[in-house]
């Protein structure tokens, strides 16, 4: 560049672009805008015509698809969009769960979509991709997208959900934050639009989410956005396995490294653990020695354990249906505001989750020989979410807790050079039973993930977490203490011998693996101590939803779909 | 449905003559009967809902027997799709009933 260009270079494009939209919107939607809320307000009915005045071909959009709470007015509005005008948005959101997530592609409205996490859709989404109806940039794990939302992958729009707005036009999430303020960051200060549906419209709101200044539009939804109880529980379902694999947990694992601080995944293996916490924990003396700060949406399951008084912290991602009025009973516990509602935050909650957190515990559908584990089955492109994040070493960590020191003491033994260099490690525990419904075996040679990677043409095998992170394996046979391995092939008899009647554990060395058991890498029940015999339901601290119920002193108030009482 | 029958020499025979009855016939469950048998054998016998399993089977029976070593018995099991985690939980609380009954 020479002198004389610097006076021609434009560098307020991103404000003109914005002007040359929000233009667009006063001269279509005149009529349909009112001066309610700041302005902002435009007539339920006019919500198509604003996304495609919005709108221009080429998009970067963010259609707040939570793990939980959607927008899923805005989504179907904009599947109303003439293809033939607005053509080519890149969608870029956390989760697709809607329908309409997919037919954007469908409609030819979008073509490009990077994501993290796809569960109920992962099936279409394989098809559509198999048929050139879109590309996909990336799966992402959440703070990954979060993160590319802020340098290469941030939003010109984003259509994001709220609870409520007021008449100046600040938003209120309620208890489901989740993505909504990261989302609006990245768009309201990059010349974005933001716009927002909300449930209702009041004089002023409980506390201020969204500060009026950052939304340029809100629309009233007809009906409240839709909000999925992902991380109930029944604890009817948990069977005598998951009881006897909850009980190694805390006596092989947590008692074993004294975790104080940790995350568990969703399922009924951990919420098992969660139930156990106030009966079998506290018969070992555990109460206040370990389970105290949390990383965790609000699990129905942990109620008895908050009330016998094991826990004193709870950070969420999200909320849970039918959790707000217990949440608001236990201030102390969870982040709410001054307000009482609970205010979540999945990208704080994951950054927390990675860095503030002792252990990770979560399951998997396959596991392969060097300890590499999947839910990623063939036909279906589902992403982890954020469950990377926390199943993986933070190599940025540098405050230091007994645990930590601990799986880092284990790992590091006898290396010399960078490697032996003292600091600690995460501990990150793949909790699976040796075979999944069907008699499929959780243990294989080699991860459905590979020809899912060759079908889609991705460039790695989508590995959840790798086996280069996990520290322990746990099944219903016993722990594999990965940490103490010194070699490739200790490590494959050390989970070959966890992994029971599946063929990779018939396949296992034995002699190897009673050397194994004898320097404690592999602890069987009987060698913690825990007669399998006493793995039974009775230990559960609520064995239903009723019990659940009972035990949050009637606060707790289970969705319909699992009152059955 | 598949039946699957083995005969394994045991050492410890049971005296117990009153039959013992564990789990319940039930999806992903199975019920496990023990009862008195011909001396100097443990004679399993298994009818199950799911075919083609007989090498978990004969896994799962023979690291049983390895533990228990029971003679002159005859344990019953009804399976209905249970994993052999299910089982082998099953066939131990089957045993420490007869725990007792050794002679």
């Amino acid at each position: 560049m020479n002198h004389s260009d610097i006076g021609t270079t434009l560098w307020n494009r991103r404000a003109t672009r914005r002007q040359a939209r929000l233009a667009r919107v006063s001269q279509r939607l005149g009529p349909a805008l009112s001066h309610s809320c700041g302005g902002k307000l435009v007539a339920t009915d006019s919500a198509v015509a604003l996304l495609s005045s919005v709108l221009e071909c080429g998009d970067r959009v963010c259609l707040e698809g939570n793990n939980q709470k959607q927008a899923d007015f805005l989504a179907k509005a904009l599947v109303q969009l003439d293809a033939k005008s607005v053509h080519d948005l890149h969608m870029v959101q956390s989760v697709l769960s809607l329908p309409e997530h997919l037919d954007v592609f469908e409609l030819g409205i979008a073509s490009r979509l990077d994501f993290s996490f796809s569960g109920p859709q992962g099936a279409r989404l394989a098809r559509l991709l198999a048929q050139g109806r879109l590309s996909i940039g990336a799966i992402h794990t959440y703070l990954e997208l979060f993160g590319r939302y802020f340098v290469d992958l941030t939003p010109h729009v984003s259509l994001i959900a709220a609870q409520s707005v007021d008449a100046e036009g600040n938003l209120y999430t309620g208890a489901n934050t989740e993505d909504t303020p990261v989302i609006v960051e990245a768009t309201a200060f990059s010349g974005g639009i933001v716009i927002a549906q909300v449930n209702e419209i009041v004089e002023k709101v409980p506390r201020i989410d969204v500060p009026a200044g950052w939304v340029d539009f809100v629309v009233k939804a007809p009906k409240p956005n839709l909000i999925e109880p992902l991380f109930t529980r029944d604890p009817a379902q948990i069977s005598e396995i998951q009881v006897l694999m909850a009980m190694m947990a805390i006596k092989g694992i947590y008692a074993e490294y004294g975790v104080q601080r940790l995350n568990h995944g969703i399922g009924f293996d951990t919420a098992a653990i969660e139930l156990l916490l106030p009966t079998y924990g506290e018969s070992l003396g555990l109460k206040g020695k370990i389970c105290k700060h949390w990383a965790l949406n609000p699990h129905p399951a942990l109620i008895p354990a908050i009330e016998a008084g094991w826990v004193q912290t709870v950070h969420s991602f999200g909320s849970e249906l039918g959790m707000e009025d217990y949440i608001r009973a236990r201030s102390d516990v969870f982040f709410t505001g001054a307000d009482g509602s609970m205010r979540s935050n999945r990208a704080l909650c994951q950054a927390a989750g990675h860095y503030a957190c002792d252990l990770f515990i979560g399951s998997t559908l396959q596991m392969d020989l060097a300890g590499n584990s999947s839910t990623a089955t063939l036909g279906r492109i589902t992403g982890f979410g954020g469950a990377p994040n926390m199943g993986a070493d933070a190599r940025g960590r540098r405050h230091a807790s007994a645990a930590w020191l601990k799986a880092g003491e284990q790992s590091r033994a006898g290396l010399t050079g960078a490697r032996g260099t003292p600091r600690g490690q995460k501990l990150v525990v793949q909790m699976v039973e040796t075979f999944r419904e069907h008699m499929h075996p959780a243990f294989v040679e080699k991860l459905d993930a590979w020809e899912l990677a060759e079908q889609s043409k991705m460039p790695l095998p989508p590995i959840m977490i790798y086996g280069e992170d996990v520290t322990h394996v746990l099944t219903e046979e016993g722990i594999a203490n990965l940490l103490l391995c010194r070699t490739d092939e200790e490590r494959e008899q050390a989970i070959r011998g966890v992994a029971g009647y599946t063929p990779v554990g018939l396949a296992r060395d034995k002699r190897m693996v009673e050397n194994l058991r004898d320097r404690g890498v592999i602890r069987r029940a009987a060698d913690l101590g825990i007669d399998v015999r006493d793995a039974t339901r009775n230990l559960l601290a609520a064995r239903s939803m009723r019990e659940l119920a009972l035990a949050s002193g009637g606060l707790y108030e289970p969705p319909p779909r699992f009152r059955n009482w | 449905m598949e039946t699957l029958r083995y005969e394994l020499r045991g050492s410890r025979p049971v005296k117990r003559v009153d039959p013992v009855l564990v789990g319940v016939v039930a999806s992903g469950n199975l019920e496990v009967l023990i009862e008195a048998g011909v001396p100097g054998l443990c004679v399993f016998q298994i009818e199950t809902s799911a075919r083609g399993f007989g090498t978990i089977w004969e896994a799962v029976i023979r690291d049983f027997h390895e533990r228990h070593d029971f003679a002159g018995t005859r344990v019953s099991i009804h399976d209905m799709g249970a994993t052999p985690a299910v089982v082998s939980l099953r066939l131990e609380q089957a045993a420490s009933s007869l725990a007792g009954d050794l002679r």
